[in-house]
């Protein structure tokens, strides 16, 4: 355990060291992050004032809340793996990573980490400003906001697992982008990014409580917003951690059969 | 004290560094003829071809040896030091190095074993060199004395001192290959694989890197499989030369052996007066520049050249040598293996 701190500890150093040479990179997938968002914030708000001032339990304060927590939830737990993870085969830089006495899942937690840490306080002023621009309504329920922090852990952590599963993919087809775009169609609908989900049509709702979508994102920030009450809220931790088991599983099995591929093809 | 069987202790001490039998490794690539017709028919059947990169080669290392592994390109090294350090999965055959299969890729093994790609870098590029070494450290798990001895070591030996807080972007090829080494040997191996260590390095640059992995061979007892086409390097560091050729053993033994056995000629250089006589008669002329004449004579003739060179002409000076490496090297590879 001490070794593996002193692992992240470093990874830290390193992955912060060359992040900061890319500044300019840095904030262009931030802007990504605020428009995304923002896009959904402005036109859920023009539906409810013209719906007068509520749709389906979300009053336009209570919308901009929403999506302004969901930016940072989002943010926080979005991983950019799958879109490098093709590269690494290809070039078969991925070759160094498994030379090395360590799995290579580590340097990209770190990696991604050392991001957010970097980029957070940027997307918090952000968030202060549309808090000014859009006037949400936040409703303070204290036990909601202590069982967040380990709702949005292991939200990140079940975003993170799955799609670095999803990336080992690039072991078996070149057209990794193809199925990276059905995962990211899925995710918009299902996690509550493109509405709250119960605004959504019934089915759309279940299939969102069966598949993982909703307990990266959607479920912590309905969480902190004060919407779930205390079973809710428990069920959804145990979806959570039965989700984080899946998928350590997953990934378990994927990874290994996808490096016996690697080094059947040529490493 | 844990009982240990001496039959073990005999067994792991004749162990040898490295095992390879009659290792084979086929690639399956996907064919297609050129075309649209030909491209929609792939879809639907695939026809695919077995390539052996490495066909059925066998060798054993002893701890502490330094190998020199030749071949022309293709010939199936790369694959070969692939499978050696656990990045391929070999098709057929006995491999083991240090007792271990290296595909399982155990960290145990991991940790004993390195491989350094001359023409691909593992450092972070942005950046210094210090900092890859502090993570290296970290994953390989090295004490934190050993690290700082091992580090003051290889900065010594390398030269590193300058170069250590400079983002590595900024470095030369030659520098950035001399804190590649470092990088992949603080832990120590104590297997090395070298596939083209030298490639694209000045001359003076090549003799420190040569010079610095024959000390760190003495230093500490490591096993060295090296590849170049630089042979400079392998007459520098190698007794023992390892050839293979379309993936399969083509010499095994001393590098004076392989000269022995590869070539049919000797060179006579011989020291005259001046290039005024007639030295085709002994044998094939080279050159002659102010006397200096190089002959090429049939091996077995050499004696009897040398004997009448000495009786017929004022000779002043005379040499036999071998044919420069480089030139056996070009001879047998271009043998075709049966």
């Amino acid at each position: 355990m001490k070794g593996l701190v002193d692992i992240y500890v470093q990874q830290f150093k390193t992955t912060l060291a060359s992040q900061l040479q890319y500044r300019a990179a840095l904030f262009i997938w931030l802007i990504g992050h605020i428009l995304e968002p923002l896009v959904f914030l402005v036109v859920w708000s023009a539906v409810s004032r013209s719906n007068g001032g509520s749709v389906g339990g979300f009053s336009t304060g209570e919308f901009a809340a929403y999506f302004i927590v969901l930016m940072i939830v989002n943010h926080l737990t979005f991983t950019w793996i799958m879109f490098e993870y093709e590269y690494r085969v290809r070039q078969g830089t991925l070759s160094f990573a498994l030379l090395l006495p360590i799995h290579p899942i580590h340097s990209d937690i770190a990696d991604n980490v050392s991001y957010k840490l970097i980029t957070v306080p940027a997307m918090l002023l952000v968030a202060a400003l549309l808090g000014v621009a859009f006037h949400p309504t936040f409703r303070i329920v204290p036990w909601a906001v202590a069982a967040f922090i380990p709702a949005l852990i292991m939200a990140f952590l079940v975003r993170f697992l799955v799609e670095w599963t999803l990336a080992q993919t690039a072991f078996w087809t070149t057209r990794v982008n193809a199925a990276n775009q059905v995962y990211f169609v899925l995710a918009l609908f299902l996690s509550g990014q493109i509405a709250p989900l119960s605004l959504l049509p019934a089915p759309i709702q279940v299939a969102a409580v069966i598949l993982p979508f909703r307990w990266m994102i959607g479920f912590p920030v309905e969480l902190l917003l004060g919407r779930l009450t205390p079973v809710q809220a428990l069920t959804g931790l145990a979806a959570q951690a039965a989700w984080l088991a899946i998928s350590l599983i997953l990934l378990r099995i994927v990874w290994r059969a996808g490096v016996r591929v690697y080094s059947a093809v040529g490493a | 004290m844990p009982h240990i069987p001496q039959g073990y202790i005999w067994e792991v001490a004749t162990l040898p560094a490295i095992h390879i039998h009659d290792l084979r490794k086929t690639y399956v690539v996907s064919e297609r003829e050129a075309g649209a017709r030909a491209a929609l028919k792939s879809l639907l059947h695939r026809r695919t071809q077995e390539v052996p990169a490495v066909d059925g080669i066998s060798f054993d290392l002893a701890a502490g040896e330094i190998v020199g592994f030749l071949g022309p390109n293709g010939a199936g090294k790369t694959t070969t030091l692939k499978m050696l350090s656990g990045l391929l999965h070999p098709t057929a055959g006995e491999l083991a190095v240090l007792g271990r299969v290296p595909w399982k890729r155990e960290k145990a093994f991991l940790r004993q074993i390195t491989l350094v790609m001359g023409q691909r870098n593992q450092l972070v590029w942005d950046i210094p060199p210090a900092d890859s070494f502090e993570l290296n450290r970290a994953i390989y798990r090295i004490p934190a004395a050993d690290y700082r001895h091992t580090l003051e070591e290889l900065t010594g030996l390398l030269e590193l001192g300058p170069l250590l807080r400079k983002p590595v972007r900024n470095l030369s090829l030659g520098e950035r290959m001399k804190c590649e080494i470092a990088a992949a040997l603080l832990h120590r191996p104590q297997v090395v694989f070298l596939d083209e260590p030298t490639i694209g390095l000045d001359v003076t640059m090549q003799r420190r890197i040569r010079s610095f992995i024959a000390d760190y061979n003495r230093r500490y007892g490591a096993t060295v499989l090296l590849t170049s086409h630089y042979m400079a390097d392998v007459e520098a560091l190698c007794r023992r030369v390892i050839v293979i050729h379309h993936g399969r053993l083509l010499f095994d033994g001393e590098l004076s052996g392989l000269v022995r056995r590869f070539t049919a000629h000797k060179t006579i250089v011989v020291q005259l007066e001046d290039c005024e006589a007639d030295l085709r008669d002994y044998g094939e002329v080279i050159s002659c520049t102010d006397g200096r004449a190089i002959l090429r004579v049939p091996k077995a003739e050499t004696a009897r050249v040398t004997e009448r060179l000495l009786a017929d002409l004022p000779v002043m000076d005379l040499t036999v040598e071998d044919p420069p490496i480089e030139e056996v090297i070009e001879q047998v590879f271009a043998q075709e293996v049966t």
